[in-house]
């Protein structure tokens, strides 16, 4: 039986894997102690689950457990990294090269540092939201201490060329900072062979729970330090203060393993699904693809349907399918998705776009809903769509003196 | 962000979907807002030249819920009003009658608008000045 509503936003945050929260709830309820309490049984029990985590962390990306820095997600690990980097390499540069489809929490981060005399260069993205790499080296100067590119993106999926990347990166000994939230769980991320020295990624975007994170910092080749952005106790090596969210840190850690062991038959299964879903899709007049069909990952699609409003579209079938659009009508700047228009794509292509996120819990048969129900939206709102009507009639929408209001 | 049942209603069943003959002397067409700020309506009305009634009214919107439903509730408003009444319509009467929020009241000065031009579009055809109005506050 399908059961609605059917959930396809797992970009934004995945459900819980039930095997997480079953490996958490003890760490609530009897193992409560603090991690830092080495005078009893509580603190002694608390701290062995944080070790064997942070083991399980570590394992998944292909680093030491020691290079793992627990956080409280990939906003504070962004923030962690890029501006920790920023203080501690002060004597050697203050430039930072990142790109213009980063999340806000690199974004921010970065215009932060512009305010307090740091230097940023934005990368523009090609059509299909990879960077130009001929681009990234002639950026690099004397004075750039740090690149930070995102691993995949979260609105479209594409998967930048790391690797490429972090060659460029070491070649100049400027150090990598990637933003890997969407790959980490979904993809082989593996910081050796990629060659990241910062990477910020989360528990709750892999079937984990919300409020623990982790940065990555590389400890050899090189060895890289980060000042720290929170004082207090010393947590963390000293690089990030505050109580470890045990139950948290047990969750996330068993949410790595368990995507470590079953990435692979996942990634197959779902990425059957995405194209089913994208192929059946695009049977529609006047629907595109956004960003590269070639390096992304295996559980995202993003598609425009012309000539139809992307929340206009979403409220024909919201109550049954979770979905997000790349249109803002609900913000009071009407600015359409950032990421989109970096792609060059014109404001009505981006207002007309869906983002679909699968995961481990979709299942065919809700795919084959969404298919019928987003077809049949489609279908409706052209009928009822000025735009399509003059589309049709092979009226040119640019030729069309719009009165902006 | 919830929508109203008065929104979700007119969404899921608008009211005189259509197009009009636009070249028709008795019908006006007032197609306002841009696809680069998603949204776009066509409002068109039917004017019985001799009573200034106007007899039908049709649209076709591009653009979220709260526009669809503006528009819808702007053809169901129009039909039997004369010209001088639909001038008076204002914005404010859609935000009250479909409970939309602060974010929305461009849909709703958008309907507006939409009325305003089309009269406009059918006073021009007919040999009548255009009326001009006051710039209309938007975001």
């Amino acid at each position: 039986m399908l059961k609605l509503p059917i959930y396809l936003d797992n970009n934004s945050t995945t459900p819980m894997d039930p095997r997480v929260l079953e490996a958490m709830t003890p760490y609530f309820l009897e193992h409560y102690g603090n991690a830092a309490s080495r005078n009893h049984p509580f603190g002694w029990e608390a701290e062995e689950a944080v070790d064997y985590a942070r083991e399980q962390v570590a394992k998944l990306i292909g680093a030491d457990p020691k290079e793992i820095i627990f956080t409280s997600g990939a906003t504070e690990g962004d923030n962690l990294g890029i501006k920790g980097v920023y203080e501690m390499y002060a004597s050697k540069g203050n430039h930072i090269i990142t790109a213009t489809t980063e999340h806000k929490a690199v974004l921010d981060t970065c215009k932060h540092i512009e305010k307090t005399g740091g230097e940023v260069t934005y990368l523009q993205v090609k059509r299909d939201g990879l960077i130009d790499l001929k681009e990234l080296e002639a950026a690099i100067k004397p004075t750039t201490i740090l690149i930070a590119i995102m691993y995949a993106n979260n609105e479209i999926g594409t998967v930048q060329p790391i690797r490429e990347i972090s060659a460029i990166a070491k070649k100049h000994g400027v150090l990598l900072f990637s933003d890997a939230v969407q790959a980490v769980g979904k993809i082989p991320v593996d910081v050796n062979k990629d060659g990241i020295d910062l990477m910020a990624f989360t528990a709750h975007k892999m079937y984990g729970p919300k409020g623990i994170g982790a940065l990555y910092v590389r400890r050899k080749n090189p060895r890289v330090k980060v000042t720290a952005q929170m004082d207090g106790g010393g947590h963390e090596r000293g690089m990030r203060s505050g109580t470890l969210n045990v139950p948290g840190i047990v969750g996330f850690g068993k949410a790595c393993e368990l995507c470590r062991l079953e990435m692979e038959a996942d990634t197959k299964r779902i990425s059957i699904l995405r194209d089913k879903l994208e192929t059946e899709l695009m049977k529609l007049e006047e629907a595109y693809i956004n960003g590269s069909t070639e390096h992304r990952l295996p559980h995202v699609t993003n598609i425009s349907f012309k000539h139809v409003e992307g929340e206009g579209l979403l409220m024909g079938f919201n109550k049954n399918i979770a979905l997000s659009s790349g249109s803002a009508c609900t913000s009071a700047s009407l600015e359409p998705s950032y990421v989109l228009k970096a792609l060059g794509l014109g404001d009505d292509l981006a207002h007309s776009s869906l983002r679909f996120g699968l995961g481990r819990f979709t299942n065919e048969e809700q795919i084959d809903y969404t298919i019928n129900a987003i077809s049949e939206t489609v279908l409706k709102l052209r009928e009822m769509s000025p735009l399509w009507e003059m589309y049709k009639e092979g009226i040119d929408l640019d030729s069309i003196e719009w009165a902006a209001h | 962000m919830a929508y109203s049942d008065k929104v979700i209603d007119h969404y899921t069943n608008p009211k005189n979907v259509g197009t009009l003959d636009k070249s028709s002397k008795s019908v006006g067409t007032g197609l306002v807002g841009a696809p680069e700020c998603g949204d776009v309506m066509r409002l068109q009305i039917e004017v019985d030249d001799a009573t200034g009634m106007i007899t039908d009214a049709k649209f076709k919107t591009f653009g979220c819920g709260s526009a669809i439903a503006s528009s819808s509730l702007a053809t169901e408003w129009l039909k039997g009003k004369s010209i001088d009444q639909a001038l008076a319509v204002d914005n404010m009467d859609f935000v009250e009658e479909l409970n939309l929020p602060p974010v929305k009241i461009h849909c709703s000065v958008l309907a507006e608008d939409a009325i305003k031009a089309a009269i406009n579009d059918y006073r021009v055809k007919n040999g009548k000045e255009a009326i001009k109005f006051e710039e209309s506050v938007v975001h």
